[in-house]
């Protein structure tokens, strides 16, 4: 669909606004590394951004994988020579071989480059149930123009995101119930229309906007016998006006984060909200899952940085009169759309705070010689109020993973810095490598405050044992966020699975979740019979004046198993126990889905209190 | 029989149990100066540094809950909080252990020679320690060994110090500081002292519950206490004192440690030290205060042979995997953790529940030896009034009929197989002559038959005679007892069909469930688990052919009875004892009772109808079994305390 209102995606000047992105994402420019300004989607104008400015086309399928992570010509494989390589020309990493990797893999999972699991190479139409349409809606549809399809392709890619079991039985072909429908409204009165027919028709609608999800709201109902509607918002995409003298921009919810960051750009703005996930979530699914941002503390998370939202529900649409920056009269009405994950109704438009772009952005990192003292330096910062937009503490688990995607040196002399620095923390400041972690800044403002902030960071650090570390580091740190879904595909090629989930904890519980929930799922693995020690790490990724966000990974090698999904649900189930065990919330911005159904019970007791979180929203709206 | 399943693990010849190996064997051949200087290098939790005493100080002091503690105080009595300060450093100099390897080294070479002289042989299950190893390096450990002997905890250290294991700290009662120089020698070894009760005391629980916590949490040693609070004057296993599991599992519960291993230790003496001393002391001639003087007079012990000692390390009990569905520890999350507070309910049951399996499991893996056997059958032919004893071979066979039956029943019995039963049996009484006489080839208890024909004597003469015989019966009742927990499932339900109207289930059970609420403070029964309890026995006494069980009914089988006959008779000093009791209740107890009365006039209620021979056991004489009775009688609401200046006892003549 045409949809080129108005952001006007000229791409010549795209390359110099690219900044966010640009910073995580692309090609190295320079050695350098203060975030230059470069390309990272259109360079050399390939066919990925479509030609109205747009990263995702309606038919995702052109562009994205099926039944993995991220654009289709992206994605890590072992080459002829045996070494780890990431294709596409998309990443700073592309193109670029890692040679770390294999050993990394082989000495954490005990893979084998001999035994690999591959994925089914192409979706089998014939798997696809054949749809169940409801006629009288879609006649009625087709005479309100909104375009729909009832192709596999487009219904299969609508029924999951990005949760383990859903990738998994895609790759062995499997596919279970899927949309009988999608439909792509172009604006907002196209879902209102929608949502009007799905009413008087009994249709269910399941609003979809970039398709992350990790909560499994986007599975279908096994049991739905009515027609299931995906609601696409993805051609919702208009940057609608701008309002300097405010500061505001009211967009349409089907915008992913990379277009609106780009497009925002282009005069001079931003909203600072990046969730790791900015390249393809959308702005709806943000607001209706609480989503967090990396930046957030300069900018703030969602619910900081929302003004206004539309809403369309059975009901009618919801929405305030006014624009005010803060309201008494309560119960605000934005509590109950963000965190509702589609259940309520499908957010349309939503206005947000807007900043002038940041005039200068420096990457940092620092050496702890543990993990106990990094989180105390966490602590310390928090307390000072004075954490950098964004800061980062990876155990030492992670910091040997982000070491392992290292690509290849070029220069002897680089190699020979490299092997300076790590002489000088392990040896001569006596740092254990099996106990140092990292922490990773990100500064951004006017250069003079940067500067003067980074000292203040610095010198903090410093009272905590750590020793800056260079911004390299730093700067990989962040990238390794944006390539880990893609590493998970390669995982998959060789009988590694693994997740990623999330919590919020006060501070003082910081040290002791960690602990436990590592030690928790290293024993479940053990007790379930995983013959290779799992691979469990987590980082502390966002600091607040109570506590901490803290982002676990785990994976392992299921190799021998004969259900190993099932296997690692419970295990995930475990860690989860363990995290509300240790104080911790259910989610800090991932949102509860239906993945957390299971929590259900414990929520109405009253003790955990759900939260919300990342992308793309849904769950049935009857 | 439904429950026939879940009991089968109790099955002997499935209950695979560890090889015992002698530590003494190689201290006999080897220089023990040698053995007491080796290299020492234990293997420590997770690689942790080890932690000087003084650090260990600094760490308590320093922590949150002290500060707040302490602020509490200090704002509670207006007091200045240096002052409070001043206070918690005085209590936890009292309290700390300062471990210094040359006095383990000076203790490693003294037991080596003492055990020597006393002991024929120190027996351990390897593979236990092997166990212990491995939890120690994993898991912040605690070790609870069972307590029957003041060698205890010295034998604990140096088994440990043996097999190159961290040496636990370990929580002592504060009379051992009374004893000077060997107390701070104690101390220098590792131990910690706590005063006995320091109910109302705010400040000294909290050094007391951070002290324990900070050396459990980072794993600088494991830590050792005796669950059973004291040492077992009757060799029963006593009740357990819940206090400080309590602190040992909060770090677990508050998600402080990832788990607590709890190591469950059965330490098993054929023959106890303390014997006669604590049969004096249960009929009230008073225990001698602890003191340097009196340990050194208690050195003639060390010339008489004290057989072997089996020392069993448990399984590691995992405290997450006790609590798991069981806790909600959530309970936690809404309290910052360094806030004292009360357990709640659930938690207290949890615990309690836990401290049950505990000695459970202490008891399951204490070792029996042939003596118990023939104490039990001793004491009750000794109570139908066989006055010339019991020919020898006789002897051998019912202790031989004893020893299967008590192997069906899933008894760890160290009976030697390679001797002949009559070998068996001899050694063991020669072992214990102190306690058995045989003459002309018959054997009886050693008590004092002078010939009728003296005439009459005092009556303080007759007490006195009767209290000598009392320390004998006694001692040998501590050797039954140690056999109890094999037999006292059932031997309820043997009492319980005694009891019982009729041969209906509903009613044994009734019977056997009264029986079994009413001597909860006599025998480690796990709250709620009577019908367990009762299952289990009917499988035990089913499968040995004793009772057939049907769905309505229980019936004693043509050859059950001998069983049952010996099973009933096994409770019946008990029966006894609870029976007087509530007799001089009802009949003597005046309105003015108090607890403080309560020992010393029934003592002389007891020794008037024993003279009078109204009663058939002297065991009754025991205070422990009096004070249980109490206990039990208080609970069920047949007496009640009134608190006042003095504290009455009432009765209710129900």
């Amino acid at each position: 669909m045409a949809s080129n209102s108005s952001g006007s995606g000229s791409q010549g000047r795209a390359p110099q606004r690219l900044r966010i992105i640009a910073g995580h994402l692309q090609r190295p420019v320079d050695v350098d590394a203060t975030v230059s300004a470069a390309e990272c989607k259109a360079q050399g104008g390939e066919a990925d951004v479509a030609s109205d400015g747009k990263s995702v086309p309606k038919r995702r399928q052109e562009i994205m994988k099926w039944n993995g992570w991220g654009y289709s010509d992206t994605k890590f494989l072992f080459n002829k020579k045996g070494q780890a390589e990431f294709t596409g020309k998309r990443y700073k990493l592309s193109g670029m071989i890692i040679p770390a990797l294999k050993e990394w893999m082989e000495g954490t999972f005990g893979t084998n480059m001999q035994h690999k699991s591959l994925a089914t190479p192409a979706l089998t139409r014939t798997a696809v149930q054949p749809p169940t349409l409801n006629e009288a809606f879609v006649e009625e549809l087709k005479s309100t123009g909104v375009p729909f399809s009832h192709d596999a392709e487009d219904r299969v890619f609508r029924a999951h995101g990005h949760c383990l079991h859903e990738i998994f039985a895609l790759r062995e072909g499997k596919v279970g119930r899927v949309p009988d429908l999608v439909v792509w409204p172009n604006c907002h009165n196209d879902v209102v229309k929608i949502v009007e027919l799905a009413c008087k028709h009994n249709v269910c609608l399941i609003p979809y906007g970039g398709g992350t999800s990790v909560s499994s709201a986007l599975e279908c109902p096994q049991e739905e016998t009515r027609s299931i509607v995906s609601v696409d918002t993805s051609q919702m995409n208009r940057i609608l006006w701008i309002d300097e003298k405010n500061l505001t921009a009211h967009m349409e919810a089907g915008i992913v984060g990379q277009d609106l960051e780009r497009l925002l750009n282009e005069s001079g703005y931003c909203t600072g909200h990046e969730p790791d996930s900015m390249e393809f979530s959308s702005l709806g699914g943000w607001v209706a899952t609480r989503a967090s941002g990396m930046k957030k503390n300069i900018y703030g998370n969602i619910e900081d940085l929302v003004i206004h939202v539309k809403m369309v529900t059975p009901q009618g649409v919801v929405e305030k009169s006014c624009q005010g920056p803060r309201m008494s009269t309560g119960p605000d009405i934005h509590h109950f759309i963000m965190g509702s994950e589609g259940t309520l109704g499908v957010v349309t438009e939503v206005t947000m705070k807007i900043r002038p772009m940041p005039e200068y952005q420096k990457y940092g990192s620092v050496v702890f010689p543990n993990f106990e003292q990094g989180v105390a330096c966490l602590r310390e910062v928090a307390r000072q109020r004075c954490a950098p937009a964004s800061i980062r503490l990876m155990d030492n688990e992670q910091f040997k993973f982000g070491h392992a995607l290292k690509p290849q040196v070029s220069s002897m002399f680089t190699s020979f810095l490299e092997g300076l620095k790590k002489f000088y923390i392990t040896k001569f400041k006596g740092f254990d490598p099996d106990c140092l972690c990292v922490a990773t800044l990100l500064f951004e403002g006017n250069r003079e405050k940067v500067l003067q902030h980074e000292k203040q960071v610095y010198d903090i650090a410093a009272k905590f044992g750590g020793l800056a570390a260079g911004e390299d580091n730093g700067q990989r740190g962040y990238m390794l966020t944006f390539v880990i879904a893609y590493l998970r595909d390669l995982g998959m090629d060789y009988y590694v699975i693994g997740e990623s989930f999330e919590t919020s904890v006060p501070w003082d519980r910081v040290l002791d979740i960690c602990r436990n929930v590592k030690a928790r799922i290293i024993r479940e693995c053990k007790d379930k019979g995983v013959q290779f020690q799992p691979f469990s790490t987590c980082r502390v990724t966002q600091t607040y004046d109570a506590g901490a966000c803290v982002y676990f990974y785990f994976a392992f090698n299921y190799r021998g198993l004969s259900d190993p999904v099932h296997m690692f649900e419970e295990v995930e189930h475990a860690a989860r126990e363990e995290i509300l065990a240790n104080g911790g919330s259910l989610s800090h911005h991932h949102g509860a889905g239906q993945c957390c159904a299971a929590w259900a019970e414990v929520m109405e007791s009253g003790r955990v209190e759900r939260c919300g979180t990342s992308y793309s929203a849904d769950t049935t709206m009857c | 029989m439904a429950s026939s399943n879940a009991y089968a693990q109790r099955d002997p010849m499935l209950k695979k149990r560890d090889d015992f190996e002698d530590i003494l064997e190689e201290r006999r051949n080897s220089s023990d100066l040698r053995y007491a200087l080796k290299c020492y290098t234990p293997a420590l939790y997770k690689g942790v540094a080890p932690c000087k005493s003084s650090m260990l100080k600094s760490m308590v002091l320093q922590s949150d809950q002290l500060h707040y503690v302490i602020q509490q105080v200090s704002k509670e009595t207006g007091r200045q909080t240096d002052n409070v300060q001043e206070e918690v450093s005085a209590i936890l100099d009292e309290m700390a252990h300062s471990l210094q390897l040359s006095t383990v080294r000076f203790f490693a070479f003294t037991l080596s020679k003492i055990f020597k002289s006393l002991f024929k042989s120190i027996r351990v299950n390897e593979e236990g320690i092997q166990r212990l190893q491995q939890a120690i390096q994993d898991h912040p450990v605690v070790l609870l060994p069972s307590h029957r002997s003041y060698m205890d905890f010295l034998l604990m250290s140096y088994l440990l110090y043996t097999y190159d294991l961290t040496l636990p700290v370990i929580a002592a009662g504060m009379d051992f500081m009374g004893m000077k120089f060997v107390g701070e020698m104690f101390r220098m070894s590792g131990a910690f002292f706590i005063r006995r009760s320091f109910g109302g005391n705010k400040l000294y629980w909290a050094v007391f519950s951070e002290y324990v916590k900070t050396m459990l949490k980072n794993g600088f040693a494991p830590v050792e206490f005796f669950l059973e609070g004291t040492r077992s004057r009757t060799s029963k296993s006593l009740i357990p004192k819940l206090g400080l599991l309590n602190i040992v599992m909060d770090p677990f519960l508050k998600g402080e440690v990832f788990d607590v291993h709890v190591v469950p230790v059965s330490i098993s003496y054929e023959r106890i030290l303390e014997e006669t001393l604590y049969a004096r002391e249960l009929l009230g001639i008073p225990k001698p205060k602890e003191s340097t003087s009196g340990l050194f007079k208690a050195r003639k012990v060390l010339s008489e042979d004290y057989g072997s000692i089996h020392v069993y390390f448990g399984q590691p009990v995992s405290v997450r995997s006790l609590a798991e569905g069981r806790v909600n520890r959530c309970q936690f999350n809404l309290v910052p953790r360094h806030i004292p507070g009360r357990p709640d309910e659930d938690i207290h049951s949890f615990v309690n529940d836990s401290a049950y399996k505990l000695v459970r499991a202490q008891e399951d893996n204490m070792v029996l030896k042939p003596w118990v056997l023939l104490a039990s059958l001793l004491l009750q032919k000794q109570a139908v009034g066989q006055e010339q004893g019991t020919a020898l071979d006789e002897l051998t066979a019912q202790a031989v009929w004893l020893r299967d039956l008590s192997r069906q029943y899933g008894a760890f019995l160290h009976w030697p197989d390679q001797m002949t039963p009559s070998e068996v049996v001899s050694s063991s009484l020669s072992l214990h002559r102190g306690l058995v006489r045989t003459c002309e080839g018959k054997v009886q208890l050693a008590l004092e038959h002078e010939g009728g024909a003296v005439g009459p004597q005092s009556a303080a003469a007759l007490e006195e005679k009767l209290l000598s015989q009392a320390v004998i019966v006694l001692s040998c009742a501590s050797y039954r007892n140690q056999a109890l927990h094999v037999f006292l499932r059932p031997a309820l339900l043997a009492s319980a069909i005694h009891a019982a109207s009729s041969n209906q289930k509903q009613e044994v059970f009734n019977s056997f469930s009264f029986l079994r609420n009413m001597f909860s403070n006599e025998f480690i029964l796990c709250p709620g688990a009577t019908v367990q309890d009762f299952e289990e026995a009917c499988y035990l006494l089913v499968k040995t052919g004793t009772l057939q069980v049907t769905q309505k009914e229980v019936l004693v089988n043509e050859r059950g009875h001998r069983t049952l006959a010996f099973l009933v008779s096994m409770l019946d000093p008990f029966l006894q004892g609870y029976q007087v009791v509530c007799r001089f209740l009802c009949e003597e107890a005046t309105e003015t009772l108090t607890e403080k009365q309560f020992i010393p006039a029934i003592r002389k209620f007891i020794i008037k109808h024993l003279l009078a021979g109204r009663l058939r056991y002297a065991e009754v004489l025991s205070s422990d079994l009096q004070k249980n009775s109490l206990a039990a009688f208080l609970r069920l609401g047949a007496v009640e305390k009134i608190k006042g200046p003095i504290e009455l006892l009432i009765v209710f003549h129900t």
